[in-house]
């Protein structure tokens, strides 16, 4: 007697149970907290706010204890929630020269105005695994650190920018709406605005690998960090009602502009160029990486060759999304009976007949007999 | 945070009908891919993302469901799809074909002849017919533009001179009233036919790639082929050796490791309605354990 296959709510009920339990691991060890998370393991969490797209520090540690430490998991967790979520309205730019610095680091000028500040960073750690975070205790209070005065850290690039030596930061047109691909589907050429947007949401290890690749040659575009940030900026809203800018908090943001060489064609001098990159909390890799594929990309409006995948925008852009690429990846373990089952028949099909022409004497066997 | 409360059918008002506009584009020009601004659902993409979209934007109160994967309405994402719309539409669900208003499909369509009030909604993988012939939207968009299809005639052809046949089983190619080509999602074949002249309205959502498109009722669907190899439907040299069905696509099921093969249906509600009118095949089915959706 055969027992057709019923795929069953059961099964998947008792999986989700299974699921959970598996999430929550011995018993016996304390269970972690959303406030641990956010504290002690601060930039997965930084991670997961930046492309998962949301700012909100105990959701993002919520969908990574949900997930059990699988970012992507985390981020699509995210995602889905933010799909649901309302829209007011657009802030205003944030003004990342007014920041807050906690980190800046310059690799194209010894000292500027506001010096280097290392700050937090895994920089000239020596990587040695340290046994003392084996038990628990408490690392030595930091030095105090002196408040950096809003104004004295003028951008690298602006610094550049007085002298004409790189080229202005493309002008916004304030009537202009800013795109949002979440909002709209994506099309070809994509303005810069939805292209930042894109590589700001997409997978830390894509743009990394993309960034690198031009360093070592497909699409190089002899790159030097201009200036690396990190601190808080003020979010500021303009409510229709009260009819100017209301501030609604302060965010960590990490930015990077990198500077780019540029030979010049017949009608513009030699100048630098610009590769931008900007990501929730901190997040240097993200934001180095952003910035090395959003410069490769410029080559089309920049006159240069497309050659390499990193310069590709229908190809960057079109894969960068983590969420949907492991939809789409692990899409291959859903049932395709049906398919397979039509290739089955086709291989079937084919296969006969090319014994039957292999057995088949040829016409040259022939003449012979 | 607040406990999050989701509207009828999961997405808010705005979404739908953002989500009717493309439907209704799409039902204005056969085929055609309209874009749509696709949200991140709370399943993956891959796995249904645009046609649970489609359902939800036009799912009603009085609204019969019916989801099936592979055909059948018991695999696994079947029954989560099903359920999701339980949970957050409280619609009625049916594993009967005839009963149902929406049917949601990935992979097939059913086999018994749908009729006018019911809408059918594909689930589509990649939408472009053309993309594995070239991968570039850009130059796909304007390939259909220009209804400049030569370049699948081409494949087809090489197919002819290559095999003596158009080796292409499941997604195959059809033009939808005499102007665009459309991928009828990954179906088999043995579908293609169904999809022509048909009663109800076909709709086919895609939302990793942002494409909605539709048959509308009644239009012609033509399998691409030539005058002299014209498109030959799939035909099982096997019958169902549940309900003894000669007409329907069927699965291969492998019975042990010594090569032993029997086939039954796919379509599970065409094969148990037949097995209920007194139908019957070479083994007999066990009878369904598991609560039976009304």
């Amino acid at each position: 007697m055969y027992v057709a296959v019923k795929g069953g709510e059961r099964a998947i009920e008792n999986a989700h149970r299974l699921l959970a339990h598996e999430r929550r691991g011995d018993r016996n060890v304390p269970e972690v907290s959303l406030d641990q998370i956010s504290n002690q393991l601060g930039l997965a969490v930084d991670r997961v706010m930046t492309e998962g797209s949301l700012y909100d520090r105990e959701l993002a540690a919520l969908a990574i204890k949900q997930a059990r430490g699988d970012m992507i998991e985390a981020i699509f967790l995210l995602r889905a929630f933010r799909a649901t979520l309302p829209r007011f309205g657009s802030s205003e730019p944030v003004d990342t020269a007014k920041m807050q610095v906690r980190r800046r680091v310059s690799s194209t000028f010894k000292d500027m105005p506001g010096g280097q500040v290392l700050g937090p960073t895994f920089d000239y750690t020596h990587r040695l695994l340290d046994p003392s975070l084996m038990s628990e205790g408490s690392p030595e209070q930091p030095n105090v650190v002196a408040e950096a005065e809003p104004g004295i850290m003028p951008r690298v690039t602006d610094i550049l920018g007085r002298d004409g030596l790189i080229e202005q930061s493309p002008a916004g047109d304030p009537e202009k709406p800013v795109g949002d691909l979440t909002r709209d589907s994506l099309s070809f050429p994509a303005d810069r605005d939805l292209r930042l947007q894109n590589l700001a949401r997409g997978d830390e290890g894509y743009l990394l690998a993309l960034g690198y690749s031009t360093q070592r040659g497909y699409g190089r575009n002899h790159p030097f960090a201009g200036e690396i940030r990190l601190g808080e900026v003020e979010i500021e809203f303009v409510a229709e009602d009260v009819g100017f800018a209301v501030p609604l908090g302060a965010i960590t943001l990490t930015e990077c502009q990198m500077v780019n060489q540029f030979k010049g064609s017949d009608t513009e001098a030699p100048c630098f160029t610009r590769g931008y990159g900007l990501a929730f909390g901190q997040s240097e890799r993200k934001v180095m990486s952003m910035a090395l594929v959003d410069r490769a990309l410029r080559a089309r409006e920049l006159g240069e060759d497309v050659k390499a995948p990193a310069q590709d925008e229908e190809f960057v852009l079109s894969h960068s999304d983590n969420v949907q690429s492991t939809g789409f990846v692990e899409h291959l373990k859903l049932p395709h009976y049906v398919d397979f089952q039509s290739e089955l028949g086709l291989l079937r099909k084919l296969r006969k007949e090319f014994a039957e022409a292999n057995e088949a004497p040829t016409p040259m066997q022939e003449a012979a007999e | 945070m607040n406990a999050p409360t989701y509207n009828f059918a999961y997405l808010d008002e705005q979404t739908k009908r953002m989500i009717r506009r493309a439907i209704l584009k799409a039902i204005a020009i056969p085929g055609y891919q309209v874009p749509f601004a696709s949200r991140e659902m709370p399943m993956p993409y891959g796995w249904g993302t645009g046609g649970v979209q489609v359902t939800a934007a036009i799912l009603g109160v009085d609204d019969k469901l019916k989801v099936i994967d592979q055909g059948s309405d018991d695999t696994t994402n079947a029954i989560s799809i099903r359920k999701f719309f339980e949970k957050t539409a409280g619609v009625a669900v049916t594993t009967n074909t005839a009963d149902a208003t929406v049917i949601q499909t990935r992979h097939r369509i059913p086999e018994a002849k749908l009729g006018s009030h019911q809408v059918l909604v594909y689930q589509v993988p990649i939408p472009e017919p053309l993309r594995f012939l070239e991968p570039r939207e850009t130059e796909t968009r304007r390939m259909h533009a220009l209804a400049e299809y030569g370049l699948i005639h081409v494949k087809l052809y090489e197919d002819i001179a290559r095999f003596g046949h158009i080796a292409t089983a499941y997604a195959y190619p059809v033009k939808v009233n005499a102007r665009y080509v459309m991928d009828p999602s990954p179906t088999p074949k043995f579908d293609n036919p169904k999809m022509d002249n048909c009663d109800a309205l076909q709709l086919f959502g895609a939302g990793r790639e942002k494409r909605i498109y539709a048959i509308p009722p009644y239009t012609k669907v033509q399998s691409l082929d030539f005058e002299d190899h014209p498109f030959e439907p799939y035909k099982h040299k096997a019958c169902c050796a549940l309900c003894n069905a000669e007409d329907s696509y069927l699965d291969e099921i492998v019975t042990d490791d010594k090569g032993s093969r029997m086939f039954v249906c796919s379509d599970t509600d065409y094969c148990e309605t037949r097995q209920a009118q007194g139908h019957h095949g070479s083994e007999s089915a066990a009878p369904y354990a598991e609560s039976r959706h009304a």
